[in-house]
């Protein structure tokens, strides 16, 4: 028998998903991580902790191409100019989950990155930077995807 | 236990441009088998790079990453000598670590 508590918790659980989605309330995916799960973009967000709406910034560059005939292999890079940067982000808006890689800057590393994404269809591709004090700067571009990397 | 990483690692002036070739099947999760039945998620979710033993790099992927990821990152200060190690975690908790040297 379940408890009132393990009840509630539940269904706290439960409405968060479905207030991610909008759709779907199974869980696809037994990832550790909340962010990573996250279906929409802004639930990826709130799980990293950024606070506040993220801000479009031209000092975040996203270098991606505009049609992607492959969409299993997608190059993506991504680098920012601007000081104090944590983390950088990038996010695929209409993958089932959006968030694709996290990387983690500090003093050692230059906030430069490049790396290789699956696109399930033709979207808008963020990069995110995050900064000291919580505050999200993006650059975003669309990628045509000609094939879909996700199902098959 | 995967195979063998690729790691280049070239020094240009006060820094090192790192790219790393994992081998790895980056299972979606999405993908389903002939009979209909979804293959789980495999794939790598933690990537570490340390220069001479200390740690400079560490990110985290989600299962959107292509097959055999593909890494490219600069490390500040690292010169030709320098012992560069990359390691890779993933979610079945199977990890490797390659070295190689900064030219």
């Amino acid at each position: 028998m379940q408890t009132r508590r393990q009840t509630l918790k539940q269904s706290a659980v439960v409405a968060g998903l479905l207030a991610g989605t909008g759709l779907f309330p199974q869980y696809a995916l037994a990832f550790n991580k909340d962010a990573f799960a996250a279906k929409s973009i802004n639930d990826a967000l709130k799980a990293l902790g950024a606070a506040g709406a993220p801000t479009e910034s031209g000092d975040v560059t996203l270098t991606a191409p505009d049609i992607a005939e492959n969409g299993a292999v997608v190059p993506l890079a991504v680098s920012t100019t601007l000081p104090g940067v944590k983390q950088v982000l990038l996010l695929v808006e209409k993958n089932p989950n959006a968030l694709v890689a996290v990387f983690n800057v500090n003093d050692a590393i230059e906030p430069s990155f490049a790396t290789r994404a699956k696109m399930g269809q033709s979207s808008d591709v963020y990069a995110l930077a995050i900064t000291a004090d919580g505050k999200a700067h993006y650059a975003k571009k669309e990628v045509k995807v000609t094939l879909g990397g996700c199902g098959g | 236990m995967g195979d063998p990483m690729r790691i280049r690692a070239q020094a240009k002036d006060d820094k090192a441009t790192v790219r790393v070739l994992m081998s790895h099947e980056m299972e979606s999760g999405q993908r389903k088998d002939a009979s209909g039945n979804i293959v789980p998620a495999w794939h790598i979710q933690d990537v570490k790079a340390s220069l001479n033993g200390k740690e400079v790099f560490s990110c985290e992927w989600g299962p959107a990453v292509s097959k055999n990821p593909f890494l490219q990152f600069v490390v500040k200060g690292a010169k030709a000598g320098d012992k560069l190690s990359v390691t890779w975690t993933d979610n079945k908790g199977d990890t490797r670590t390659d070295e190689a040297t900064v030219s």
